[in-house]
């Protein structure tokens, strides 16, 4: 049966990102649907009426949430090119630091960009100390998988662009010296055929933040 | 070579009781260690550095943190008895789908009802309700989540089953006035031996929240 399959996300959302960048690795056609956020689509609603959220990928008719979920299914119905290891070990740490980034990393780096005063100094503070625990994962490692990328690599991908973005809207050194694993580890993975090019636009990326920076800090 | 299986563990904790499940679905001995979570002992600071929390599942030495990333790796190594997620791909998909709404709903919404009051938790009960509704549904006329038999899901879910006491006496209502079918489903599970053994007595869990709205001064 010819397979179909389908990609509902948004020009700029770094979750949806890391399912394109997991079809590409694997070498899987698809149909990607951008989404306006503000004016959800009656398929979106449809294929994910819990969360009405982006990303949903839909093979063959259905559909799967959450992109952590959708990595998985991924890989286990596209062998090629696998992005979790064999061993459960391994599995478990791979898991484990994708659940960090999402929980802990992401959110304080966002904490970072939109409050203001007291809050912001923690959400920093966490941001470089969450920051830490990823450079230390990277010691001795070309990627965070070892010598290819894997689902860690897809799940902290999102740094290797974003982090010039925020810093070039607030001013702010955040990576900087202090991670030098890390700022490699952008370089590298930037630099992946798979990867190259896949970025939204940055001007559009520029303006997007900025209005969002601008919501969150109004001028007094 | 002899396998050694240690959980750091806290009776109360509904994400240490997934793990304790899944180990005796298994059939797995293990060592079990309670943690003074104020007081927290050294080999935990060591074997979970990041998080610094329970349960953490130790394996001839190696740790594996987080509840649910436990119990799949509980359910990869010993792949031969009682699997908890399906074989097929959507299968699974869909059961990880509905694990992780638990993790995303029940635990900080069920908190929200024994640690606020009046309007802030009328509003937290009308949301608690709302997920459990929306998880009856999606069991249907299943026995389990998991079908014939116990899954991951019932397994991520049905520990805070020992809380549902206390959120009905903090929040006073009724959760099997609202929710029948799925208390069908989780007293279907604790005839489990498995999870009947890794549940705490619900007065007992009961009992913890109130030391704890005594100790951080909630009435």
């Amino acid at each position: 049966m010819a397979e179909e399959v389908k990609l509902l996300k948004t020009w700029s959302s770094a979750f949806g990102l890391r399912v394109v960048w997991a079809l590409k690795l694997k070498g899987i056609p698809y149909e990607a649907i951008d989404e306006d956020l503000s004016n959800k689509s009656a398929l979106l609603l449809q294929y994910n009426p819990v969360h009405k959220k982006i990303p949903v990928l839909v093979h063959n008719g259905n559909p799967i949430s959450e992109s952590l979920v959708i990595l998985e299914y991924i890989d286990e119905t596209w062998k090629q090119n696998p992005i979790l290891p064999q061993d459960p070990l391994h599995r478990a740490r791979e898991r484990f630091w994708a659940k960090f980034n999402d929980e802990k990393l992401l959110p304080s780096a966002w904490g970072a960009f939109t409050k203001e005063g007291k809050d912001r100094e923690e959400a920093m503070a966490a941001t470089m100390e969450n920051l830490k625990f990823v450079e230390e994962e990277l010691k001795g490692k070309k990627f965070f998988s070892g010598e290819k990328i894997g689902l860690v690599d897809l799940v902290f991908g999102w740094l290797a662009n974003l982090i010039s973005i925020f810093e070039e809207v607030t001013g702010f050194n955040i990576v900087g010296d202090g991670y030098p694993l890390l700022s490699a580890w952008m370089q590298e993975f930037s630099e992946l055929p798979v990867i190259k090019d896949t970025w939204p636009p940055r001007d559009k990326m520029i303006i997007k933040y900025q209005a969002l920076y601008d919501k969150y800090h109004p001028a007094k | 070579m002899a396998e050694e299986v240690v959980l750091l563990d806290f009776r109360p904790s509904p994400f240490g009781m997934r793990s304790r499940i899944a180990l005796a679905e298994k059939g797995i001995k293990y060592e079990y260690k309670e943690e003074d979570l104020r007081n927290k002992s050294a080999l935990l600071l060591q074997m979970n550095p990041v998080h610094k929390k329970i349960p953490v599942l130790i394996h001839n030495g190696k740790p594996v943190c987080e509840s649910l990333i436990q119990v799949q790796y509980i359910d990869e190594v010993w792949h031969d008895k009682a699997p908890l997620l399906p074989s097929d791909p959507y299968q699974k998909a869909t059961a990880r789908f509905w694990a992780d709404y638990v993790d995303k709903k029940i635990y900080d919404l069920g908190s929200r009802v024994w640690k606020t009051k009046g309007e802030e938790q009328a509003t937290a009960k009308k949301e608690f309700i709302e997920t459990l509704k929306l998880m009856e549904k999606e069991l249907g006329d299943k026995p389990y989540f998991g079908g014939e038999s116990l899954g991951y899901v019932d397994v991520a879910f049905i520990p805070f089953y020992s809380w549902f006491y206390a959120y009905e006496k903090c929040g006073n209502f009724s959760i099997e006035a609202e929710c029948p079918k799925l208390i069908a489903w989780a007293k279907r599970c604790m005839q489990k031996e498995s999870v009947a053994k890794s549940l705490p007595d619900q007065q007992k869990v009961y009992d913890f929240i109130l030391e704890m709205k005594k100790r951080f001064g909630i009435e």
